[in-house]
């Protein structure tokens, strides 16, 4: 009898034992619920296999290229005289041969991904931080705010609407026109161009979540509106904002290439930058096209793995697709 | 005095270019410290609003209310935003349908546990984390410190309900209002959620709304029962003195449209003919009218009046169904 009740228990023990570890791999939030997932998609493994390596090239590449990216090797050696349509294709020295000035080509795609990768990644920090301010208080005021709430929407989406109303690269061009070419310039523009994007998304989503039930439980609770808006509201409308993030991202990096080909970009001589590498590269299409293809192919890349990252983060954390 | 004196309240509400619609007309009620109130009534009578009303909840815009609550000396329903905000979460609680969806998803049980004991009691850090642990160990949720640290989606059904519960009760409040609290849930949750808020009544001596359809509910728990039909107490009596005789005819139907044990197999169930939405104005007469078989003509014509008896029973009809025929 105590036997058989001894082993019963220690049965129920095991049981528990098991529903706790699987209790554990249920996950703990969203978040990691979405991360779980992410994980199980190629595609997304893919889009993450690349942006590591785009990153860590950006990191370390330009203190391992083989030649100084600025240096006009080609011409001092004088084996380059672009005038006379002689610029030299890939060698064992020169992997993908030398650009127009006689530099290493491969040095300066190198070199260029880190510019490339800051300023895409700070543009889309301004827009999103700008972005996210306007919208959120826009939201909070559609769906928590009083009297006034309705007003400062208005006020605010008409003014991200008639941003959102210019075509984005014109708005772009107006900013770098106003601003003077430069670095700062290209990040602002192109940051500037996806503020109404980001605001109008998390001000939908905010209105959307201003509604549910969680938030009337809070309002019941006596807690302020403005908590409510900040610790209730804002994670449960942040998923979509960040996926638009990633998917920005690749974007941005079109942008700044774009912004650069029209020379609105870096003005230091020189200065290896894929936009900057493409419009160079124009000139000399006749003589050596792949001089375009290279710093075109790494801006698609980039901008591929971005998207694809983006596209199945948009998947692991839409609610609808969650089995 | 009563604890809550609800006088003739009503909701209306307008949209610009459609029919207003008297949700609430003139509901009237009382709660004394410690007693269990139950609103009754089909979807669309009236009760959820009573309640958001109460709460100060309902949408500024378009949605009108008049009359008097009266809650221990403050009127609820005259109070400025800031002390009602005081007021909610701290002398009266509400406990809603759907523990899920009333839960924020993306953050742990005990940052909204702890939300309120800060914002009332104004608790910090450890306390705070602490009393939450005993708040969610009162309510009969096993292992709480681990508990506080999860989620939502990681309770089950039951034990939502017992963390919202717990968020309610949190500051003991003098006024709870259960709006349907175990709809969402199973048979047997049930029964534990409505012990546990039979306990909390009796421990902390606190007054109790329950609203709710379902009459089983009201049987187990209720002291006091106030049957709503389009937007009027249509009747009022003590939980014994309404079972055992209902007059008003929607009562009768309302009872006799519950299965029982005592009725045989083949037997089928009397519903209530017609729905909600074939309600007449209160303005002309008895609103339960097109759907009654006592009707007789002066049903039609006014609204027929509350008619009280010497028990504290009253019902609002011209034909009571007779004492002897019981459900």
């Amino acid at each position: 009898m105590t036997l058989a009740s001894g082993q019963k228990k220690d049965k129920l023990d095991r049981l528990s034992e098991l529903a706790a570890v699987r209790d554990d791999e249920q996950g703990v939030s969203l978040w990691r619920d979405a991360f779980r997932r992410l994980r199980r998609n190629p595609a997304a493994i893919v889009g993450a296999a690349i942006l590591l390596l785009f990153v860590l090239v950006a990191i370390v590449g330009p203190f391992l290229v083989p030649y100084d990216p600025a240096a006009q090797i080609g011409v001092q050696q004088g084996v380059v005289r672009s005038g006379a349509g002689i610029i030299p294709g890939p060698s064992s020295d020169h992997w993908l041969g030398y650009d127009h000035q006689g530099r290493d080509e491969f040095s300066r795609l190198i070199a260029g991904s880190r510019q490339t990768l800051i300023v895409g990644v700070v543009s889309t920090v301004i827009g999103l931080t700008v972005g996210v301010l306007l919208g959120g208080l826009s939201g909070a005021a559609a769906g928590l705010g009083g009297r006034w709430g309705r007003w400062v929407d208005n006020v605010l989406m008409r003014i991200v609407d008639m941003l959102l109303s210019v075509p984005s690269l014109l708005l772009a061009v107006s900013f770098a026109a106003i601003l003077g070419p430069s670095p700062a310039t290209v990040m602002i523009a192109v940051g500037a161009v996806s503020v109404p994007v980001f605001a109008r998304l998390l001000r939908g989503s905010m209105i959307a979540q201003a509604n549910r039930d969680y938030v009337l439980a809070a309002t019941s609770l006596g807690v302020g509106r403005g908590r409510i808006a900040i610790s209730h509201v804002v994670p449960n409308s942040l998923a979509p904002v960040i996926v638009q993030a990633t998917l920005t991202l690749a974007t941005a990096i079109i942008e700044v290439a774009a912004l650069s080909f029209l020379g609105l970009g870096s003005q230091v001589l020189g200065q290896p930058e894929w936009g900057l590498m493409l419009a160079e590269a124009q000139r000399y299409l006749g003589v050596r096209p792949a001089l375009a293809i290279y710093p075109a192919v790494a801006i698609i890349i980039t901008a591929f793995g971005f998207t694809l990252l983006g596209e199945a983060m948009r998947e692991a954390l839409d609610p609808k697709l969650r089995k | 005095m009563a604890l809550l004196d609800v006088e003739d309240l009503s909701v209306t509400f307008r949209r610009r270019g459609q029919r207003t619609v008297h949700a609430v007309d003139g509901v009237s009620f009382s709660v004394d410290a410690g007693e269990v109130v139950a609103l009754v009534g089909e979807s669309g009578c009236g009760k959820s609003v009573t309640s958001l009303a109460l709460m100060g909840l309902l949408p500024r815009r378009g949605a009108q209310v008049g009359g008097s609550a009266n809650f221990d000396g403050t009127e609820l329903l005259a109070l400025d935003q800031r002390s009602m905000r005081d007021i909610r979460g701290k002398d009266v609680a509400m406990i809603f349908q759907d523990p899920l969806s009333s839960l924020n998803p993306v953050i742990p049980i005990g940052i909204q546990v702890t939300e309120v004991l800060v914002r009332h009691r104004g608790m910090s850090g450890d306390a705070a984390r602490k009393e939450a642990a005993n708040l969610l160990d009162r309510v009969g949720i096993p292992d709480p410190r681990r508990r506080l640290k999860e989620y939502p989606h990681q309770l089950s059904g039951g034990m939502r309900q017992r963390a919202l519960i717990a968020i309610a009760v949190a500051c003991q409040p003098r006024l709870l209002i259960a709006d349907e609290p175990t709809t969402a849930l199973d048979v047997t949750i049930q029964a534990q959620i409505l012990e546990l808020l039979k306990e909390l009544v009796r421990d902390s001596n606190t007054a109790l709304i329950m609203i709710t359809h379902d009459l089983g509910v009201v049987a187990g728990m209720c002291d006091m029962i106030n049957v709503l039909y389009a937007g009027r107490v249509v009747e009022s009596a003590r939980r014994k003195e309404l079972f055992a005789a209902p007059r008003h005819p929607y009562t009768v139907g309302l009872l006799r449209s519950i299965p029982r044990l005592d009725v045989g197999r083949g037997e089928k169930l009397t519903p209530i003919r017609g729905s909600v939405r074939d309600v007449l104005p209160w303005s002309e007469g008895c609103a339960f009218a097109p759907r009654c078989d006592r009707r007789i003509d002066a049903s039609i014509g006014e609204p027929p009046p509350m008619v009280p008896t010497h028990t504290g029973h009253s019902y609002r009809c011209v034909n009571p169904v007779p004492v002897e025929e019981k459900a």
